[in-house]
This record gives C-alpha cells, sequence and structure tokens, in this order.
C-alpha cells in the first residue's frame, strides 16, 4: 500500500498517511485527486478503480471515505477489508466511532493505524492483539487531571449517534 | 460513552480543535492558527521551563496545525526532547510528530537517531516498537545507515517479544525498499526464512512481507521458503474456520497470511520436488473447490475475504502457467464471475482474465466470454468496469477476432468517457496496425477513428499513420483520396472531381485550415506549401504571398519562421532543376518502434501492452511498414537534400516522443530521486551496465547527464550537472568517493561554485581500476535552491565490466578455457524473470554493451548466447566466459558466468541478472 486517506464527503482531509516518501506538492496533488475521483462516483460503483499506476480501493462509511492506493500486485479485495478492520479498531478503541472521535483525537487514530500497519503492510490482523496493545499503552498513561467534556454537541453526533456504519 | 478526548485528555487541544470548527470563515481559521502559532512559539521561547505535558500538548497542536495544512517551521527541537521522556504518551506524540513532519534535517537526524538508539536499546517492547515504527515512517537514507544492522538483530534474537518482532520485520521491509545496499541479510538469511515457521501467526504475517520482497530480489537465497510457505499454506486452507481463533476473518481462516504465502510462491517457479508440488496443487484446488461452496456468512467481509484468497490462487496458477487443468479451472470461475451480481468481482474477473489471455494455454478459453466482455463494454454503469472491458478486449484481441473488437471499440468511443478515449485511441490505433489485413480496412479504421475522436488522437498516431502511409506505395492512393474525402467534409465543400486538376483550389482548401493548426502541423503544411510550388509552379504566386506575410516571416516560433524565410528564398531564387533536387522525394521513414506503442508502454497499469506482445507488434508492423526489402541500412541514410533544409524527416517523431515522455510525468516514477533526503539511485545506476552514455539523474532542480568511455584499465567520464530551473545554485560542489579506496582510482577537479539558471557546468572524472571491484563510485553533490541545502547522493556507473576488452575464440578454445574454469567458486549462476524484452536484438544490443566479444557458432544451442572477454587492472587480467541462456516460453533466463577469478563471477552475474 502507497497511501492511506481519510476524508469527509464535503472534501476535509482528516487522516492521511503516506508508506512512500512523497514531496508535500505530491502529496498535495495525490490527495486533491483522489477527492475529486472518489467523490464524484456515483453510489454502488465498484470499489476499485486506476489511478495512474496504481490501483485505488475506497470505501464509504457513513459520512467518511477511507481510501488507499495500491501498487500493482496488491490485491483489491483484501485491501477493502484492511480498511474495514481498521475501521473495527478504531470502533473498538472508542465505541462505535463517528467523525468526530477521529477529528478531536486524530492522534490516537494515527496510534491504532500504526498498531495495524507498517510501511504499508500489515503488521497485526488480530483484533485482539492490536485491541490489547493500544490498552496497555492507555494503561501506561500518567492519570491526567482533569477530563472535561468538551466540544462535542449532541448536533455534531451522527444521525442517531450510530457511528460508523457501511 | 467514548469521551471526546478519551485516555489521556489534551483539554487545551480539545478547545482549540473545536475553536477551529467553529471558524466560520478562512480567514477566521487562519487569524485562530496564527494566534496559536504565537502563544505556542512565545511558549516555547519562554523562560519558564515546560514541563513534559505542556510540550506533549503544544507539539501535538502544532501537528495538527500542519495536517490541516498550513506550514510549521517550528517545534521540532520540542518534538525531538520528547522522544527521551520517560512518558508514554509523551514519547508517542514526539515519535508521531517526527514521523510526519522531518525529513532530512540532518542536525536533527542526528538527535533523533540518538533517541532511536536507546529506546532500541531499551528491552521495554512498547519503547522499541515506537522507535522501529518512526524509523519505518521516516525510513531515510540516515537511519538506514544508522539501524540497517541492528534491526535484523533485533528480528532473530530469541529474546525479542513476538509484537517486536512483527515490527522489527516490517521495519527491515521498509529500509530494504530504500536502501538496499544497507540490508546485508547474509547471515541472518537463514533464520529469517525459518520464521514461516513461527508459532505466532502474527510474526509469520509480518515477516513473510519482508521475505517476499527479498525473494524478488534474490530468489536463490531464499529458495528454501518455498516448501515452507507450502507447508504452511496447506495448514491453514485444510483448517476449520475456527482453528485460528482470532486470526479468522469473517469464518475465513488466516486471509491476510493465505493471500501473502500465494504472493510469496509467485516469485518462484513451479517447486521441483514432487511431493512440495503435489501439495501445492492440493491447496490450490482446494480454494477453487471452496469457491463453489455456500458461503458460510452473509456478510460482504466473509465473502471478500474468501475471494480474496481465491483471486491470489489464480494470480499463482496464471504465473505457473504450465497447469492446464487449473487453468482451465481458473478461467471458468472468471467467467463465473463476470457474470456476478457483485459489481467488484466483475471488476476484478475482468482484471485477472487480462492476464489469463496472454496465457497460451487458456487465449482460446478466455476467447470464449468476448460476447459478454463486449456486453459489458456497452452495459456497465461504471466507467472503472468499463475501462477494464476494454483492456481484456484488447489483451484478447487477435487476427481471428481483430475485427469485431476493433469495430466494438469504435462504436464505444462515440460515447466513451472523456477520461478513457485517449487510451481508447490508442488501444484501436494498435490494434488496426497489428491486425491489419487488408489496407483498406486499415486506412478506414483509423479515419473513422480521427472522425469520432479526432481531439484526442495524439501526435504519436499521426506519426504512424503517416510513416506507414509513406512508406506503402500502394497505400498511398487510397488514403490519399479518402483523406480528402474526409477533409473535405470538414471543410464542408465538395470538389470530388477536380482533386488533381485543380492545384490552387487544393492549396486554398489546405491554408483555409492553417491558423487551426498546432505549431507541427503548421511547419509540416509549410514544407507541403514550397512542395506544391514544385510540382505546380502556377500556384508559386500565390504560396509566396503566403510566406511572406508577417504571420509567417516574423512568426514568433523559430521553426515556423525559419521555414517560411527559408521556403521564401529558396522559391525565389533557386532555378527550377535545383527545386526539384531538394524537394525530391523523401526516403522511406527508417523502421523504428512504432510512436504509439511507446507512448502506451508508458501508460503503465494492467491494459498496457505486455512486452512479448510489443515485439510481435513491432515485427509486424515492420511487415506493414515496408516490407523486407528495404533494410534498416539504406532507409536510415538521410538524403542530403533533407539536410539541406533543415527539415529532418524523423524529427517531428522524436520530438513528439519527448513530448509524451513529459506529458506522462506521474509523481511516483520520480518520488526516489526527487525526495529530498539524499538517497542513492539504484536503478539510474543499472541503467549503465550496458551503455555508456545518456541521463544519471534528473528531478525537478538538477539533471546529470554522462558521457564515458573506457581503454584498458582506464577510463574517463564526463558529467553534466543541467540547472533546470531559472534560479542560480549556490555552493554548488562535488565529491567522488570510492568505498575501496584501493580498488578504484577517480581524479577529478573542483567545478565551479555557482551554476546559473538554465546553465550547464561539465567534470571530467579520470578513472584508474587498479583490481577487481564491486562497490561503484559515489558521487555526493551539494548546493543550495533558494536558500535550501540540497543534498544528494548517487552511484557512479562504474562497474568491473567497464573495462573488458573484448576477446574473439574458436569453438574449441572455448570450451578448452571453460573447463579450465571448472571450480564451483570460479562460476557464479542465476535464474531469473526476465524484466525486459526478450527480443534477439535487443540482447545482442546490450550483450556487446556489456564490453565482451559476442561469439557466434559456440554454443550447440543457437537461442543462447556466449560471450568472451578480458577485464583489465592495473596489476591483473582477468578472463571471462559468459553463457546466457533464455527461456521464451517461461520468460526466464539462466545465466553462467566463469571467470578465473571468483569475486569478479559473483559481481558480474549480480550486476547481469539485473539487465535482462
Amino acid at each position: 500500500m502507497r497511501f492511506l486517506l481519510l476524508f469527509s464527503r464535503q472534501g476535509k482531509l482528516r487522516l492521511q498517511k503516506w508508506f512512500t516518501p512523497l514531496t508535500d506538492r505530491e502529496k498535495k496533488k495525490v490527495i486533491r485527486d483522489m477527492m475529486m475521483l472518489v467523490l464524484a462516483r456515483p453510489p454502488r460503483s465498484c470499489n476499485f478503480l486506476q489511478w495512474r499506476d496504481l490501483k485505488i480501493v475506497y470505501k464509504r462509511y457513513a459520512s467518511l471515505y477511507f481510501c488507499a492506493g495500491l501498487e500493482d500486485k496488491d490485491n483489491e479485495l483484501l485491501a477493502l477489508e484492511v480498511l474495514h478492520r481498521y475501521v473495527e479498531l478504531l470502533d473498538k478503541y472508542f465505541g462505535n466511532v463517528c467523525e468526530l472521535d477521529i477529528i478531536f483525537n486524530f492522534e490516537k487514530a494515527y496510534f491504532i493505524l500504526d498498531e495495524f500497519l507498517m510501511g504499508g503492510e500489515i503488521l497485526e490482523t488480530s483484533k485482539l492483539a492490536v485491541g490489547v496493545s493500544m490498552e496497555e499503552a492507555d494503561t501506561l498513561q500518567e492519570e491526567e487531571k482533569e477530563q472535561e467534556e468538551v466540544g462535542k454537541t449532541d448536533k455534531e453526533r451522527f444521525a442517531c449517534g450510530r457511528g460508523l456504519r457501511e | 460513552m467514548p469521551a471526546v478526548s478519551k485516555g489521556d485528555g489534551m483539554r487545551g487541544l480539545a478547545v482549540f480543535i473545536s475553536d477551529i470548527r467553529n471558524c466560520k470563515s478562512k480567514e477566521a481559521e487562519i487569524k485562530r492558527i496564527n494566534k496559536e502559532l504565537a502563544n505556542i512559539r512565545s511558549k516555547f521561547k519562554g523562560d519558564k521551563a515546560l514541563d513534559g505535558y505542556s510540550k506533549k500538548k503544544y507539539v501535538c497542536k502544532l501537528l495538527f496545525i500542519f495536517l490541516l495544512g498550513h506550514d510549521i517551521d517550528f517545534g521540532h527541537m520540542e518534538a525531538v526532547n520528547l522522544l527521551s521522556s520517560n512518558k508514554y504518551t509523551e514519547k508517542q506524540i514526539g515519535y508521531l510528530f517526527i514521523s510526519v513532519l522531518v525529513n532530512s534535517n540532518s542536525e536533527l537526524i542526528r538527535l533523533i537517531n540518538n533517541a532511536i538508539k536507546n529506546d532500541l536499546s531499551s528491552r521495554n517492547p512498547t519503547f522499541m516498537c515506537l522507535a522501529l515504527h518512526c524509523i519505518a515512517n521516516v525510513g531515510s537514507r540516515e537511519m538506514a545507515e544508522a539501524f540497517a544492522s541492528e534491526i535484523p538483530r533485533i528480528l532473530v534474537a530469541g529474546d525479542t517479544m513476538d509484537s517486536v518482532k512483527q515490527s522489527a520485520a516490517l521495519c527491515l521491509l521498509r529500509l530494504y525498499k530504500t536502501s538496499p545496499d544497507l540490508v546485508l541479510m547474509g547471515e541472518w538469511t537463514s533464520r529469517v526464512v525459518h520464521l514461516l515457521n513461527d508459532q505466532h501467526m502474527g510474526v509469520v504475517t509480518a515477516a513473510i512481507s519482508l521475505i517476499t520482497c527479498l525473494s524478488q530480489k534474490n530468489p536463490d537465497e531464499f529458495k528454501t521458503c518455498v516448501s515452507l510457505a507450502v507447508s504452511r499454506l496447506s495448514r491453514i486452507v485444510s483448517s476449520a474456520s475456527t482453528d485460528l481463533q482470532d486470526y479468522t476473518y469473517y469464518f475465513v481462516p488466516a486471509p491476510w497470511l493465505s493471500c501473502k504465502l500465494l504472493r510469496l510462491l509467485q516469485c518462484y517457479p513451479p517447486p521441483e520436488d514432487g511431493a512440495v508440488k503435489g501439495r501445492l496443487v492440493e491447496c490450490l484446488e482446494t480454494i477453487l473447490n471452496k469457491a463453489q461452496e455456500p458461503p458460510k456468512s452473509k456478510k460482504v467481509q466473509h465473502s471478500n475475504a474468501k475471494n480474496a484468497i481465491l483471486f491470489e490462487a489464480i494470480s499463482l496458477i496464471i504465473h505457473y502457467d504450465s497447469e492446464p487443468n487449473l487453468l482451465v479451472r481458473a478461467c471458468n470461475q472468471l467467467g463465473q464471475f463476470l457474470q456476478h451480481r457483485e459489481t467488484n468481482l466483475r471488476y476484478l474477473a475482468l482484471e485477472s482474465m487480462c492476464t489469463l489471455a496472454s496465457s497460451e494455454f487458456s487465449h482460446e478459453a478466455v476467447k470464449t466470454h468476448i460476447e459478454t466482455v463486449i456486453n459489458a463494454l456497452k452495459t456497465e454503469r461504471d466507467v472503472s468496469v468499463r475501462q477494464r472491458a476494454a483492456d481484456l478486449l484488447y489483451a484478447m484481441c487477435d487476427r481471428s477476432n481483430a475485427k469485431q473488437i476493433v469495430a466494438e471499440m469504435l462504436s464505444y468511443l462515440e460515447t466513451a468517457d472523456y477520461s478513457i478515449r485517449e487510451e481508447m485511441v490508442l488501444k484501436v490505433a494498435i490494434l488496426a496496425e497489428k491486425y491489419a489485413v487488408d489496407y483498406s480496412w486499415y486506412v478506414d479504421t483509423i479515419l473513422n477513428l480521427i472522425r469520432i475522436a479526432g481531439d484526442y488522437v495524439s501526435e504519436e498516431v499521426w506519426y504512424r499513420v503517416i510513416q506507414i502511409v509513406i512508406n506503402r506505395d500502394d497505400v498511398q492512393g487510397y488514403a490519399a483520396k479518402t483523406v480528402f474525402e474526409v477533409l473535405e467534409l470538414v471543410v464542408g465543400r465538395w470538389f470530388g472531381s477536380v482533386l488533381l486538376g485543380r492545384p490552387l483550389v487544393q492549396f486554398n482548401l489546405l491554408h483555409s485550415k492553417f491558423h487551426l493548426c498546432s505549431v507541427p502541423t503548421r511547419a509540416l503544411l509549410l514544407s507541403a506549401y514550397i512542395k506544391f510550388i514544385n510540382l505546380f509552379p502556377e500556384t508559386k504566386a500565390t504560396i509566396q504571398e503566403v510566406l511572406r506575410c508577417d504571420s509567417q516571416i516574423r512568426n514568433s516560433d523559430v521553426e515556423l519562421q525559419q521555414r517560411a524565410v527559408e521556403y521564401l528564398k529558396l522559391s525565389s531564387i533557386a532555378s527550377t532543376d535545383v527545386l526539384a533536387t531538394v524537394l525530391e522525394e523523401m526516403p522511406p521513414f527508417p523502421e523504428r518502434e512504432s510512436s504509439i506503442l511507446a507512448k502506451l508502454k508508458k501508460k503503465k497499469g494492467p491494459g498496457a501492452v505486455s512486452v512479448t506482445e510489443l515485439d510481435d507488434s513491432k515485427r509486424e508492423a515492420g511487415e506493414l511498414n515496408g516490407g523486407a526489402d528495404r533494410g534498416p541500412d539504406t532507409a536510415s541514410t538521410p538524403s542530403p537534400s533533407a539536410d539541406l533544409l533543415g527539415i529532418r524527416s524523423a524529427a517531428p517523431v522524436g520530438a513528439a516522443q519527448t513530448n509524451a515522455g513529459s506529458l506522462l510525468v506521474d509523481v511516483f516514477s520520480d518520488s526516489g530521486p526527487a525526495a529530498p533526503s539524499a538517497a542513492v539511485n539504484d536503478d539510474g545506476f543499472l541503467r549503465f551496465v550496458c551503455k555508456n552514455n545518456g541521463v544519471l539523474f534528473e528531478n525537478q532542480l538538477l539533471q546529470i547527464g554522462i558521457k564515458s568511455e573506457y581503454r584498458q584499465n582506464l577510463g574517463r567520464m564526463y558529467l553534466f550537472y543541467g540547472n533546470k530551473t531559472s534560479v542560480q545554485f549556490a555552493s554548488f560542489s562535488t565529491t567522488v568517493s570510492c568505498p575501496g579506496e584501493l580498488q578504484l582510482n577517480v581524479q577529478s577537479k573542483p567545478v565551479e561554485p555557482l551554476v546559473e539558471g538554465g546553465a550547464q557546468i561539465q567534470q571530467v572524472l579520470n578513472i584508474e581500476c587498479i583490481t577487481d571491484f564491486c562497490d561503484a563510485p559515489l558521487l555526493n553533490i551539494k548546493f543550495r535552491y533558494g536558500g535550501a541545502l540540497q543534498n544528494l547522493t548517487l552511484k557512479l556507473p562504474v562497474t568491473i565490466n567497464k573495462f573488458f576488452q573484448p576477446t574473439e575464440m574458436s569453438s574449441s578454445d572455448f570450451f578448452q578455457r571453460w573447463k579450465q574454469l571448472s571450480q564451483p567458486q570460479q562460476e557464479a549462476q542465476k535464474i531469473f524473470k526476465a524484466n525486459h524484452s526478450m527480443d534477439t536484438e535487443v540482447l545482442k544490443a546490450k550483450l556487446l554493451g556489456l564490453g565482451t566479444a559476442l561469439l557466434d557458432n559456440i554454443d550447440p544451442n543457437p537461442e543462447n548466447y556466449v560471450c568472451a572477454g578480458v577485464i583489465q587492472t592495473k596489476g591483473q587480467q582477468i578472463g571471462c566466459l559468459l553463457r546466457l541462456e533464455p527461456n521464451a516460453q517461461a520468460q526466464m533466463y539462466r545465466l553462467t558466468l566463469r571467470c578465473s577469478k571468483d569475486t569478479v563471477s559473483k559481481r558480474l552475474c549480480e550486476l547481469l541478472a539485473q539487465q535482462f
């Protein structure tokens, strides 16, 4: 896998992960092209497309698009399940994950991804193992002083608060 | 209910993020960000030392700002400080910041590497994993230099925790991809291969990615992995869906690992050991059988995982291309998927069938699906599926169905999406040329193509048509007539009967569209005008008037201006005879690779033509293009008259190809060298093993060309550094270092420190080969561009074979010497897949470029190549014999080298294995 992008239907980038070195300009170009291509796709299209020499695999979960750029030899269907497994992991960690969780805890979203993928390859496919490792990390944390609920209003939560669903 | 800030909440961060979200406009957002940046800056600069928590919070805010798309030019040092914190979350944020924001700022890298070193030796698995992640995320050469030798040790150490092993394997893979020369597996090889047997599925899953990549590069050293992979696969395939606990994904046992195992096996030919092969065939059959079983779950995840394995198994079957029974089953399975209700499966089936179509066993079976595929092209709602259908039609096309397929593609073009038109046009043009049975069909097809999709017909297609028409007298009449009919339709007038009788009308017809044409076309038209004057003197006055007008002789385009001025002069001073001589017919175009094929080849992707196909069509195009009686020698001599006028017949074609090249640059193809880190270019280096001149390196700023010549043990290399920008490079300096000082001696003078924008400077290197060597000298280039220091290191293409003297010898001499060099270490052998065309002429050119003599009538098998040469070093002469055995069917080679010195055999073998 060459990159993974999460962006909203409105074209806001929520997460970007690059597995090969690119300049900032090239990254911006990829992001722009991906959003243009993927957001323009009619519903129920197939989840794959060709872009330059890469295979693009994307899937929409609620308001978020998960979009991966694959090399020629990578398996598209499995990549689709990589995206799904990532959503499951986010869901497990946040509990009914929604876009806002990823906005407000963007660093956690990156950490969870790191537990799961490395250099664009699968590091650990077991949900249990990744979960354990994230929890270990959380218990390692010192007790924080304040834990005030900030920012999120009910309105901002997803319709019925059901989080990211296909 | 999840809290907004889970785990370690950073309240300030959450407040800041909400503020940004509440901003009503971009301006408000920028204002809020600037305020925050000022605040953070003052905190970092303040007298009061910040505690870890605050530092973490501010670094995290900076990261957030950066990810929003704003530039961040401070905070790196604070992030680096966090790395040495004892608190996990602080360390973690520090590493995240570094991974996202730091590329290769040399001063920081040292500090970062230090922190990583500490964490790697901490024996704390979570810290070790963080450090390994950071190395993998940054992946720069500096990091590789610092850690490439340490990580294999961590990977195979007995007391390393599983989770660390997993990270170490993938971290090493990442370093290997960027700096393969620094990752030396040598002694670790067998222990790494045996990770395939590890108890822990996660370790196997991670390790196999590494093993696959290493196997592709060094198949021989890793070949023991084949039997291990087969037995592991067999255990998974035959396990019940619950056996593997958490590694079962929606009732499918270990889909990721299964796919990776099947992918690893695709690096090798079918196993030679009968038992292993039997077991593997059994696995593949089981996988194919499972596809027919009812699903264990209705969830799409279940079917995706199951079918992922199925497609990977089919890829392996296609790769082996040796089991007709399995190939036919695979083809039938894909045929089922072609009509599946899931769009994804239809897409993938079309894609897989494309590769299946090139196998001789299954080509016919694929062809039986032609109606389904044509139907897909017409009715699929999704453009990406239609594109795959078009690719497959292209792949399954042969003489028997060419007319049908070309017709379908043409009719599809009428309504095709803009995004795929250009590629479709290329494909139609290629198929029409490749399978043309009569010329009228070819001309009709191409003209239809131009009519339907004129805007998408690139210059390459035009030139190719012109090449073919000009080289075939018998097509010319038909083509000219048809073209004029089309042209007249376009212009909207009908001069049918007067075509040849009224040149002035023709001229006006042509000239009426002149201002709509592109510059190269206008140039061609101007040349056509002067020919009009020659053939039809009555048009002379009109044409001279046209040439004389300001828009021609003062045209801002140099080429047009020059042509106008020269033609005008020529037409007024030259006598009719001279004019007739000068404007004598051009000789036919020299045989060359079709410009359109070259273009399609550049457009990679699965739809592109395969190498063998290219050769095929090249040969056929050759026939179409003039017949065998016109040897390339006569054709390539340009007529003197052409030179006089400066209308080089081939020039526009060449120009078009370069243009096409620059138009099709893609971000990834130049990502390696263009990256700011000082990566070493391996690809560029390898391109020069069999040639001496060319462009060694190019990025947005700099182009480096080389010219070199060698004699005995001495060489001279000219380096040309071109500044591609309009800005001056300051402090430009280069250094050449030889890894082995005693093996190679390279002398050079320093270059000018300033390179003006657009300028090129030259440097001469004198090279002396003292003894045989493996490592190439490194060229380090440093300069300032707009204030930023650029630093890059390139391998100079000085390889041991440059010092070859060719040696001719008879068959008996050859075999005598071959026998003399029979000690096992004197021989090096490699079996490898063909990466390039297996065309005879190409191979011969490469072997000659290598520097050896290519000997005929030596090998009893005429398909094989045999070469001999002597490498000249200062102290020693090393005799070398080479034998290359191509297997066109398997697309493999066996390369054998015997040299009087074992290190030379080995090195030559390594170098050459990547050339074919």
